[in-house]
């Protein structure tokens, strides 16, 4: 007797049936773990988890910037700046100010200095990490270097502003916080046979 | 898909030499293809190591660049998990699940003969890398560590690519291999075998197959993404393109996590078995075992960011997956449990898979105790990446899932070979490895508590003597396991003793009603379950 004329238990379905199904799940799992791509994207957005600041797309959730609220005077946040460029971009990068004590609420603005020190033009992209991720939702960021890509020419420096909010929602128990910088470079670096 | 309709007269002539290896569809003879498969990696995997282990054995570079180390940490624990551990059980499930519910074979053959071959293709991808960087080509295998981490993975040379391929192979096989033994346990029972009179090591594997065709695909997923990334310009794990590493290591631990219980579930199926002979007592809480079983399963999937407590996350998500993760270790107690239960005032005889069985018991239940701690967080954030995670995984793994696995061997072999491996040579080799075994992993857990992290190839002097016992035991432990090998080959060869049908007096089930070794089809009348 081969196996398809073996008698099924009872309550089973056709091994094709059965495969066909197994298959399906097979699927299902392949397209679950795609789909926590984007999924992932929104849960960071939405959270902050990871630091991700709401308002990095320009004209997005920054260009309807909630109407500026009332200043909480009665209390001190101090924010850090932080940047460092990573490998592949010779620029050189420090923040103008590195420390701030600001009221929630009020609108501020600081400044890196950015320098190219490499004898081409190179084009930089700067993405930005709220530390911790539940005060990333209440960074309000108006303008940004960090909403465009930018280009230093050989040698150049340039200072890049950031303008910005800490809504005053902020949970009254976060007193500091670091916003960090990281520039990439834009283009593909060239992958090294190694 | 198919499904073996030749005409029963040309059902035993079967072509000779390799073509007849190449060919099969006979669930035995492929059972001794994955089994045969899982010996020879598993020393090819144990060589590396033993290398890095030569390299660990005084502090400084003596032996090898650190590139190379990284390499063979990889590599090891890739071969070790997807081409020694999984095919053994494999090879288990394909030999004893047919005898043991009463079917003639698998349901889908020829997919098994495929699932078989796609993996020594895979372990050569694996490999490869190897010898051509001896060759001058390329940099030499993967080197991130067997979790393919990004942005270290988007960066590294093409060992990685290898590596990439040959998961998506093992995959491949794995998903096959699952689908089988999922349609072969629902639809090739006997008659009268409902659910729950199956043996546990055939629930175990079906808990098994579901998890590996739900997070396999997964996994495959991820490295796909992840090969997009180093050449196709994508930015899912590139934050320069508002890509996240971290979302890497989401994907990965979720088939990462599972994965373990993967290893260890058919091992927890065996181990009542053998439990249960050689106490002369049948199994201790069937339904409790089974609903154990079931239980894991479903905790194992939701669990997977303990692995990860550092990489920066939210205080609920880090209270959360602490303690589900703990509460797998409430099945696990009730599996424990039952194991010493059925032990209890039994005859009990302590023969080759026994002692192995025990020692699994000891060994595997450190294993849980360190896992414990190591799931929680703030204890976590000292341990993390740490040795005490390798002591931790490789109790884990190699007592719980390797020792396992040998009580097994020994307990099936003489139903496999129809031989009686030698008794002396088999004590031999679990003492060597026990003992071994400790001296190897224990100093480990000091050398984490002290601060030594993983993967590195070197390391602070005041480490020195703790990692200089290590090597001597894995050292010990490598070699003892030729012992091992020399006991299967020899009953493989038909040297030894004859074993009767009931190999063990104790020894229950279907598979010892047929003569050892069984004849090539057997269950063609499917028998009587009472």
């Amino acid at each position: 007797m081969s196996p398809d004329t073996t008698p099924a238990p009872a309550g089973s379905i056709p091994v094709r049936r059965l495969v066909f199904r197994l298959l399906l799940v097979v699927a299902a799992s392949f397209a679950f773990g795609w789909a926590m791509v984007p999924f992932y994207d929104v849960l960071c957005r939405v959270t902050g988890l990871n630091g991700k600041t709401p308002g990095f797309q320009p004209g997005g959730l920054a260009g309807a910037a909630t109407p500026l609220s009332a200043v909480d005077r009665s209390r001190t946040v101090t924010v850090e700046f932080t940047g460092t460029v990573m490998p592949g971009l010779p620029w050189d990068m420090r923040p103008l100010t590195p420390s701030l004590d600001l009221h929630p609420g009020e609108l501020q603005q600081v400044k890196y200095l950015v320098r190219n020190t490499s004898d081409r033009p190179i084009v930089g992209q700067a993405i930005p990490s709220v530390s911790p991720g539940q005060a990333a939702q209440h960074f309000q960021k108006l303008d940004c270097f960090c909403f465009r890509q930018q280009t230093l020419a050989p040698g150049e420096s340039r200072e890049m502003a950031l303008t910005f909010i800490v809504k005053p929602e902020i949970d009254p128990e976060i007193h500091q916080i670091t916003l960090s910088y990281a520039f990439y470079n834009v283009e593909e670096p060239r992958r090294e046979a190694r | 898909m198919d499904i073996a309709t030749h005409p029963a007269e040309h059902r035993d002539a079967h072509p000779t030499g390799l073509l007849r290896w190449l060919t099969t569809t006979n669930h035995k003879e492929i059972g001794t293809l994955y089994l045969s498969f899982s010996l020879l990696m598993f020393f090819v995997g144990g060589l590396m190591i033993l290398a890095v282990r030569a390299e660990l054995f005084q502090p400084g570079l003596q032996l090898m660049r650190p590139e190379f180390f990284n390499q063979l940490i990889g590599v090891h624990a890739l071969v070790m998990i997807f081409a020694a551990l999984m095919p053994a059980a494999t090879g288990f499930a394909n030999w004893m699940i047919p005898l043991m519910i009463g079917a003639p074979d698998m349901a889908l053959p020829r997919l098994n003969n495929w699932g078989f071959w796609l993996l020594p293709p895979a372990a050569l991808l694996l490999t490869l890398p190897f010898i051509l960087a001896a060759f001058g080509v390329g940099s030499g295998a993967i080197d991130t560590g067997w979790t393919f981490y990004a942005p270290l993975s988007i960066q590294g040379g093409m060992g990685i690519d290898f590596a990439i391929f040959a998961v998506h192979l093992l995959g491949i096989s794995s998903i096959m291999g699952s689908i089988n033994i999922i349609a072969t346990i629902f639809n090739l029972r006997a008659p009268e075998m409902s659910l729950m009179k199956m043996p546990l090591f055939v629930w175990g594997w079906l808990i098994t197959a579901f998890l590996l065709i739900a997070t396999i695909p997964v996994l495959a997923g991820a490295v796909t993404m992840l090969l997009t990334d180093r050449h196709f310009g994508t930015h899912f794990f590139k934050a320069a393109g508002g890509g996240d590493p971290i979302l890497f290591q989401h994907l990965f631990w979720f088939f990462g996590h599972p994965e373990v219980y993967i290893l260890l579930l058919p091992v927890w199926g065996l181990i009542p078995h053998v439990l249960s002979a050689f106490s002369r007592k049948p199994i201790y809480g069937y339904r409790a075992q089974v609903w154990s079983f079931v239980a894991i399963g479903v905790l194992s999937v939701v669990v997977w960011a303990h692995h990860f407590f550092t990489a920066g996350m939210p205080v609920p998500a880090l209270i959360y997956f602490m303690f589900s993760t703990m509460s797998i270790s409430l099945p696990l107690a009730v599996l424990f449990f039952c194991w010493l239960a059925t032990m209890w005032r039994g005859s009990m005889t302590f023969e080759t898979p026994m002692l192995f069985a025990t020692g699994f018991i000891v060994l595997f239940g450190i294993a849980g105790l360190t896992g414990l701690v190591l799931a929680d967080v703030a204890a976590d954030a000292q341990y993390h990446h740490s040795y005490f995670v390798v002591a931790h995984f490789h109790y884990a793994l190699f007592a719980g899932g390797i020792m396992g696995v040998m009580a097994g061997v020994y307990y099936w072999l003489p139903k496999w070979t129809g031989r009686m491996y030698s008794e002396t040579v088999g004590r031999w080799h679990f003492w060597l490895t026990v003992v071994s075994f400790n001296l190897t992993f224990m100093p480990q857990f000091f050398l984490g508590l002290a601060g030594m992290p993983r993967r590195i190839p070197d390391y602070a002097l005041q480490f020195a003597e703790f990692n200089a016992i290590s090597t001597v035991g894995a050292f010990i432990l490598g070699f003892s396991q030729l012992l091992f090998a020399w006991n299967v080959i020899r009953c493989m060869r038909g040297q030894g003793d004859k074993a009767e049908a009931r190999a063990w007096e104790g020894a229950e089930g279907l598979e010892w009603e047929l003569p050892s070794p069984p004849p090539h089809h057997t269950w063609e009348i499917q028998p009587e379950v009472k």
